[in-house]
């Protein structure tokens, strides 16, 4: 048995004539180019209505920092598993590829349980879309000033926005690969020489969490 | 028989750093006695360094073609341009 060594990015695919990728993966390219368009206007209405009105809460006063760069962890540990997954069917390895894949849909919904966790604990505290729910934690200390009262709503509504839109991105990702892997790895149907939808689905896995990387410095450490 | 082993690059070692990256992050916007303009220059800096990573060796276009690469370059000038557009009404 010898073992050679060939270019990693050789299609498992015909390619498409230009671009040498096959038209799964160039869709989705076309695709994530207007995804990057879709999360712009989100950050770009938050940049503008952030730095465009007065005092606007500290990073830390109401959202919980160590549990969300724990979940930011989290989702860089399952992209690095999905391109674990796509380096073992590369290689022909099925095991690899249904461990990998498992645990990239376990990273994947354990952050969506986290954020989850972390709405309703914002939520329980009076941090709503619309802004500082009446009564709560969180009235008081607009009450007491150590919150900024008029720039509360903008706040909760841009917050809830971007982060709900990405926790949607990645709730698709998941219910995803969880469609992948019954129809596709458990049954063993990607092979050295197709492992497409491996491929697909991983460049979209990595563009959601490229988002939050993003997104988890604008929204809470700025 | 004969098997083909692709070259990968080293994932781990990407995961680490940005690991490494992300406890930063969280230092420099909580723990070091800068200003905010410059806290906020070194986190957009570390943020961009990071999606560079996951974009360059996760998502495979340091390996790609050039015309890919430029496919997938393509929506970040608009998206500055639709930034600064925006911005604008604020800084004239």
């Amino acid at each position: 048995m010898t073992h050679a060594t060939i270019d990693m990015m050789h299609p498992p695919a015909p390619a498409e004539p230009g671009v040498q990728a096959y038209n799964l993966k160039l869709g989705m390219w076309v695709f994530l180019a207007s995804e990057v368009m879709f999360f712009t206007g989100l950050i770009g209405s938050y940049v503008v209505l952030r730095f465009g009105v007065g005092e606007w809460a500290r990073p830390g006063t109401v959202l919980n920092i160590p549990i969300t760069a724990l979940n930011t962890f989290l989702l860089i540990c399952s992209s690095v598993s999905m391109v674990k997954a796509y380096a073992a069917i590369a290689d022909g390895d099925q095991k690899g590829l249904r461990l990998w894949f498992l645990l990239t849909i376990l990273g994947g919904a354990a952050f969506v349980g986290v954020q989850v966790y972390e709405y309703l604990h914002l939520v329980h505290s009076g941090f709503v879309p619309s802004g500082v729910r009446d009564g709560s934690e969180l009235a008081e200390r607009v009450a007491s000033g150590a919150l900024p009262a008029a720039t509360m709503g903008l706040y909760g509504s841009t917050f809830y926005t971007m982060t709900g839109f990405h926790g949607f991105h990645v709730s698709c990702g998941v219910v995803s690969m969880i469609y992948l892997y019954i129809r596709k790895v458990l049954p063993g149907k990607y092979t050295r020489q197709d492992y497409r939808g491996v491929e697909v689905v991983g460049l979209y896995w990595h563009f959601v969490d490229l988002v939050w990387i993003i997104l988890f410095t604008i929204v809470y450490l700025i | 028989m004969e098997t083909a082993h692709r070259k990968h690059p080293p994932y781990l070692w990407i995961w680490l750093y940005l690991a490494l990256l992300t406890v930063a992050e969280v230092v420099l916007a909580f723990e070091l006695p800068l200003s905010q303009n410059m806290k906020l220059i070194l986190l957009l800096v570390l943020a961009v360094w990071k999606a560079a990573l996951v974009a360059m060796f996760f998502m495979h276009l340091k390996f790609e073609r050039w015309n890919l690469r430029v496919l997938a370059l393509v929506p970040l000038p608009l998206a500055a341009i639709f930034i600064l557009a925006a911005l604008s009404e604020k800084i004239w």
